[in-house]
């Protein structure tokens, strides 16, 4: 009977088993084709034999098989879950990157080479040496007003996407306003409809014209597509309803930004919140940068 | 058989307009599943503003053969050509993504089953402007006139603009269809049995509207129904089709009063005289 330290001992060792970020490295070409695919037509879904990851889908299964297949020995890799460096998705996927590539990791944007992200873009502008992964949960844009594949497919063939609009005409009959706030449709290059993942609308702008490359992996629906650097996109909108994005009438709580995405924070039980950045690097350099001013005046 | 069908359709057409051609020719159409099932050797060609309707029994190939005619459904033989503008377009000859924008902007089709035809959980206004966002418009409140302007026009209570489909009545949701596809002015309209599951007066009122939007708009409309009282309100021209072959066709008016074919004479008497 082996103890328990000796089974963990023995695991550690088998570890050492596992290829280099985990996937044998013709998954890892295979998946690197699709990319270039991807990139060669930026918005087109490009179709790849996914593989079982060893979590669920929808916890970042697309996301990890790109990251996987694009890291080096000499890459740092970021792992934010809706902006933040420190909640479980993100710490968890940080944790198997170190395990299956022994890789350096950072939660500073600007020391990280390859960021993998869920449902946000980080707030500091991005370079041209830097890599942004997105976990994407449903890649079609158009399922919402045709639940065919087959007929979607068609549709981006032949550039049908006036249909569309029809999403955004209901919200304003809906709200008065188009109350679509993530996830929020765009055209890539004038030609692809695609659907961003679900990044808040406020991360919209940052996608058009980026430095980065940007690349999006759904793993249950096994389907890659890109955004190269210094790429058009443009938000579909109506002439009369233009496209805006999310505004708050408060600054951060903890370092005062006023142009950055917030989430709203219960604190009690009383109806008592508060407004953070949802970016947790920012916001802590951010403050960082006050401590430093304040400490300057003193001196 | 078809040859009379042939002789007849010749004088029709040399006395059209001359300065006017033909907005809609079908030459030899064959489309068989198997023998007797579909339609076989269609000769026909429409005028713009002119109303033809196809009758049959079940299972007599119409509603194939409307298919196969707006651009749904390619023939297994023959060729049809379109006359948009200033150019003619042979159906089935031109690339998906070219018959695809021709439908949408020059065709309607009027499903069987409203439901068919809209977007049941998406607002009246919205499945009417579909179509408007699909040739480009990009203004939400001119979308939304258009949307009020047509709901007015088939007589839809304006306020029911923000409704789904699927709380209208049967009546409603075709008279919501019809909006949906003459928001665009096409230039020609196919519908299948538009009054099909409508109760008498319903059907009454649709029929005197679609009546209406024809002369007003100048349509030209293909229009497959197996109730000869339909075909006699609405049609100038008559197809009469049997198994697949269309056995008399020729002004409505001549073939239902002194029809020469015993199907066809077989069909008129069958009709419930008052």
């Amino acid at each position: 009977m082996t103890s328990f330290s000796q089974q963990a001992t023995a695991l550690d060792d088998s570890s050492q088993q596992y290829n280099f970020a985990y996937l044998d490295e013709q998954t890892k070409r295979m998946i690197r084709r699709a990319i270039l695919k991807g990139v060669a037509i930026p918005g087109y879904q490009v179709p790849f034999g996914g593989r079982e990851m060893p979590m669920p889908y929808g916890w970042g299964t697309g996301g990890i098989m790109l990251s996987a297949s694009i890291l080096g020995q000499d890459d740092v890799l970021k792992v934010i879950d809706q902006g933040a460096d420190d909640t479980t998705n993100a710490v968890s996927i940080r944790h198997f990157f170190s395990k299956v590539c022994d890789i350096a990791t950072t939660e500073k944007t600007e020391q990280a080479s390859v960021i993998q992200t869920r449902h946000r873009i980080p707030e500091q502008a991005l370079s041209n040496n830097q890599i942004l992964v997105f976990q994407v949960p449903i890649p079609e844009p158009l399922r919402f007003i045709e639940p065919r594949e087959t007929e979607t497919k068609k549709m981006h063939a032949l550039e049908e996407y006036g249909s569309m609009q029809v999403k955004l005409y209901e919200d304003i009959v809906k709200y008065g306003y188009i109350a679509t706030s993530y996830a929020y449709p765009v055209t890539v290059h004038g030609r692809y409809l695609m659907d961003p993942s679900p990044i808040p609308k406020f991360d919209n702008p940052k996608l058009h014209q980026s430095e980065a490359l940007m690349i999006f992996g759904a793993g249950r629906e096994k389907r890659i597509y890109c955004i190269p650097p210094y790429t058009d996109v443009h938000s579909l909108d109506f002439d009369d309803h233009p496209f805006s994005i999310q505004q708050w009438d408060e600054p951060c709580s903890l370092c005062g930004s006023h142009d950055t995405f917030l989430d709203e924070v219960l604190i009690d039980d009383q109806g008592q919140r508060m407004f953070i950045c949802s970016d947790t690097d920012y916001c802590q350099k951010q403050q960082a940068a006050q401590l430093g001013a304040e400490h300057d005046s003193v001196s | 058989m078809t040859q009379l069908a042939k002789q007849l359709e010749e004088p029709r057409a040399n006395a059209a307009n001359q300065a006017e051609p033909a907005l809609l020719q079908a030459q030899n159409l064959s489309m068989l599943y198997a023998p007797g099932k579909g339609f076989e050797d269609v000769n026909l060609s429409l005028y713009p503003g002119e109303v033809l309707a196809i009758v049959g029994e079940s299972g007599s190939g119409k509603t194939t053969l409307l298919k196969t005619l707006s651009g749904r459904l390619a023939p297994q033989t023959g060729s049809i050509s379109f006359q948009s503008d200033s150019n003619t377009a042979e159906l089935y000859k031109i690339s998906e993504a070219e018959r695809r924008s021709l439908i949408r902007q020059h065709f309607g089709i009027v499903h069987q089953h409203p439901l068919d035809g809209l977007r049941p959980r998406v607002s009246a206004g919205g499945n009417i402007g579909e179509r408007l966002m699909e040739n480009g418009w990009r203004n939400y409140a001119e979308i939304r006139l258009q949307a009020l302007t047509w709901l007015k026009a088939v007589e839809i209570d304006q306020s029911r603009i923000d409704d789904m489909p699927l709380t209208f009545s049967g009546g409603m949701q075709q008279r919501l269809q019809i909006a949906r596809n003459l928001v665009t002015h096409p230039r020609l309209v196919f519908m299948d049995e538009p009054t099909g599951g409508l109760d008498v007066s319903v059907q009454a009122r649709l029929l005197d509207l679609i009546r209406n939007l024809v002369t007003e708009l100048q349509l030209a409309v293909v229009i497959v129904t197996h109730d000869l009282a339909v075909a006699r309100l609405l049609a100038h021209r008559i197809m009469v089709m049997k198994q697949g072959q269309v056995v008399e066709s020729g002004l409505t008016d001549r073939v239902l009063d002194d029809p020469s074919h015993p199907y066809t004479q077989l069909l008129v008497s069958s009709v419930l005289q008052q």
